[in-house]
C-alpha cells in the first residue's frame, strides 16, 4: 500500500489501519482456498491413478485383465494413428448431431411457444422419442437408414435433442410477465417479442440444456456405434472398444474409454465456457457475489 | 426541453385526454374487481387512485392499459389511442437484466423500429432528466432499488406519452428513497407537463403528488369520493409541512377509513 492510500485509510477510518491477528489469519485463509481450489482436484486424482497402479503391481494382476495406467497411456501412445482417426469419426457424429439437436430444439420449442396446437400436436412425439432407450431404437433405424452415417446422427441426435426442447421451451414461457406486458402496451408484434423479450430470457436455460445435450451428444454417438456394429464405415471409438474386446487386448480399450472420456470433458469445458460468457454480465448464475 | 417549466392550464380548461365510462369488470367466477367506475382525464392532470387492497385500483389501470377488456362499460381515448400515448410504470422497476440502461430506455423507440443511433440523443436527455446520465451503460444489477425505477421511469417518459400509468412505483422502496422520488417526479412532471395516472395505498403520497385524488373503496371496487387539491405546483417541503396538507391528508384519511366495514381489520 502506498503512503497516499493508507492516509486516505485512515483518514475514512479514523483510527489508522486495521490489520491485527484476526484479519491476518482471514487473508490466509482465503489464499489457501484459491490454491487448494486447483491443488485438491488435482492431488486426488494423482492418488487414484496412483492407487490404481499400485493395486496391478501389488496383486500381480495380468494386464489382460486390468492394465495399470503405465500401460494404458503407452498403449494410447501406441496406437494413436488408430485410435485418433477413431476419435475423429466419433467427434464428427456427436458435434454433427449436437448442431441439429440445437436447430431441431430450438425451431421445435420456438414452435411450440408460438402456437398451442403444435405444442398439443408434436409434444407426445418428442416425449416417446425421450422416454425409450436409444438401444432399444437403435437397431430399428439401422434396417430403415441405408447410411451408417446418417443412422449414427439420428441416434444421437434423439438423445441430444430433449433437453435443449424442453429446457428452451420452458425458458421462452417464463419471460417476466410485466415484461410482457410492457410488450403488449407497447403494441409489440409477435416477432418483436419473441426477438427482444422470449429469446433473451431463454437464453440461460438453453445454455443449461446445451451443457447437457452435449453430453448426450456423445453417448448417442457411443452408444448407437455399439448397435450398428461392425459394418459400414464402422471406425468410431466405441468400434474399436468392441473390436479390442474380441481380441481381449484390455490395455487398447482402456485407451479408448480414456480418449471418450476425455472428449466427454473437452465438450462440456467448451459448452460451460459459453455458457459463462453469454451470462456473465447480468445472470444470477454467472455472477460472482461478495 | 425549454428552459422554464411547462405551464398546465388550471384544472376546469384543460383539454380532455380520456375517459372512462362507467366501466365494470367482472372476473371469472363472478367477482366484482370494480363497478361502475368513471373517470375523465385531462391534460396535465395527476391523478392518484387511493384505496385499500382489492379495492380495483391496479384492475382498473390494467383496463387504462389495453392489457384487459371493460366487462361493461367504455374507455374512450379522445381522438382514438395512437402508438406511442401510453408509457407505464410498474411496481417492479421491470428492467430486462441482459442489457443496459440505456438499452432498455431504447425499447418503445425500438419497438417502433427506430435505430439506437437515431434516438441516442433523446435517450440521453431522458436519462439526464432522471439524474442517471452516468449509468448509460450499466447493467440493471448495478444499480440501486431506486436507480432502477428512474429507469423505468425514463422508459416511460422516452416516447413523451399522452398518459403515464404508474403502478405503486414506490411501494417497494425505503422511505428516504420514496421521499426523493417522489420530488423528482413533480419536477419531472414540471419539465415536461405529462398527466400521470398514479396508484398508491398511502396517503400522504397521493395528498403530496395528485390534484386529484380518487379515493376507492373494495368489495366491490369502486370510486366513492373525488378530492381535489388546489395547492400550486411545484410543490415540495413547504407543501409538506404546511397545515393545508395536513388537513386534506386528514380528509382523505378519515374518507378512506369511513369506506372499512365497522370491525374490519386490514
Amino acid at each position: 500500500m502506498t503512503i497516499a492510500e493508507t492516509q486516505a485509510t485512515t483518514s475514512e477510518t479514523g483510527s489508522g489501519p486495521i490489520f491485527d491477528a484476526d484479519e491476518e489469519r482471514f487473508a490466509r485463509a482465503q489464499r489457501i482456498e484459491a490454491i487448494a481450489k486447483w491443488v485438491v482436484p488435482v492431488v486426488v486424482l494423482s492418488l487414484a491413478i496412483w492407487w490404481w497402479d499400485r493395486i496391478v503391481v501389488w496383486n500381480e494382476i495380468p494386464h489382460y485383465i486390468l492394465p495399470g495406467p503405465g500401460l494404458v497411456v503407452q498403449t494410447l501412445f501406441e496406437d494413436r494413428v488408430t485410435l485418433f482417426q477413431s476419435l475423429l469419426v466419433t467427434l464428427q457424429i456427436t458435434l454433427l448431431a449436437l448442431t441439429v439437436a440445437i436447430l431441431g430444439g430450438v425451431g421445435l420449442a420456438v414452435l411450440f411457444t408460438q402456437s398451442r396446437f403444435a405444442e398439443m400436436s408434436f409434444s407426445p412425439f418428442a416425449v416417446i422419442l425421450q422416454v425409450t432407450p436409444i438401444v432399444s431404437i437403435a437397431p430399428l433405424i439401422f434396417i430403415y437408414i441405408e447410411s451408417r452415417m446418417v443412422g449414427l446422427l439420428l441416434c444421437a441426435w434423439i438423445v441430444a435433442f430433449f433437453p435443449i426442447l424442453a429446457n428452451t421451451t420452458l425458458g421462452l414461457k417464463s419471460a417476466d410477465h410485466n415484461l410482457r406486458d410492457l410488450m403488449s402496451i407497447y403494441k409489440a408484434s409477435r416477432w418483436q417479442r419473441l426477438r427482444y423479450l422470449q429469446l433473451p430470457s431463454a437464453l440461460p436455460y438453453f445454455l443449461g440444456g446445451l451443457r447437457i445435450a452435449g453430453g448426450l451428444a456423445l453417448i448417442g454417438a457411443v452408444v448407437a456405434e455399439y448397435v450398428a456394429g461392425t459394418g459400414g464405415i464402422g471406425t468410431g471409438l466405441a468400434y474399436r472398444i468392441l473390436e479390442a474386446g474380441y481380441r481381449l487386448n484390455i490395455p487398447r480399450m482402456f485407451a479408448a474409454l480414456l480418449l471418450i472420456a476425455l472428449t466427454g470433458v473437452v465438450i462440456f469445458s467448451i459448452t460451460s465456457l459459453i455458457s459463462h460468457l453469454a451470462l456473465r454480465n447480468w445472470h444470477e448464475s454467472a455472477l460472482k457475489r461478495e | 426541453m425549454t428552459a422554464h417549466d411547462r405551464i398546465v392550464a388550471p384544472m376546469g380548461n384543460r383539454p380532455a385526454v380520456l375517459q372512462m365510462q362507467s366501466v365494470d369488470k367482472t372476473f371469472n367466477g363472478g367477482v366484482v374487481a370494480l363497478r361502475k367506475m368513471s373517470l375523465n382525464v385531462n391534460e396535465g392532470d395527476f391523478i392518484s387512485l387511493l384505496g385499500p387492497s382489492g379495492c380495483g385500483k391496479s384492475t382498473a389501470l390494467r383496463l387504462i392499459a389495453g392489457l384487459m377488456r371493460p366487462s361493461l362499460g367504455r374507455i374512450n381515448w379522445e381522438g382514438g389511442q395512437g402508438k406511442d400515448d401510453l408509457g407505464v410504470v410498474f411496481q417492479e422497476p421491470t428492467l430486462m437484466p441482459w442489457t443496459t440502461v440505456a438499452r432498455n430506455v431504447w425499447l418503445p423507440f425500438r419497438l417502433r423500429g427506430q435505430s439506437y443511433s437515431s434516438v441516442k440523443d433523446r435517450i440521453h436527455e431522458v436519462l439526464a432528466l432522471v439524474g442517471l446520465e452516468k449509468f448509460a451503460d450499466s447493467y440493471p444489477r448495478e444499480l440501486s432499488g431506486g436507480m432502477k425505477m428512474r429507469v423505468s421511469i425514463a422508459r416511460a417518459l422516452v416516447t413523451n406519452p399522452r398518459l403515464i400509468l404508474m403502478d405503486e412505483p414506490f411501494a417497494a422502496l425505503d422511505e428516504i428513497t420514496r421521499q426523493k422520488l417522489n420530488d423528482d417526479l413533480l419536477s419531472l412532471k414540471a419539465k415536461t407537463g405529462a398527466t400521470v395516472i398514479f396508484v398508491t395505498h398511502s396517503v400522504f403520497e397521493s395528498v403530496f403528488l395528485s390534484d386529484r385524488i380518487m379515493v376507492m373503496a373494495a368489495r366491490p371496487g369502486r370510486i366513492i369520493k373525488e378530492i381535489k387539491i388546489d395547492a400550486p405546483y411545484p410543490r415540495g417541503i413547504d407543501w409538506r409541512t404546511s397545515p393545508e396538507y395536513a388537513a386534506v391528508a386528514r380528509e382523505t384519511s378519515d374518507t378512506l377509513m369511513s369506506t372499512l366495514a365497522p370491525g374490519e381489520v386490514h
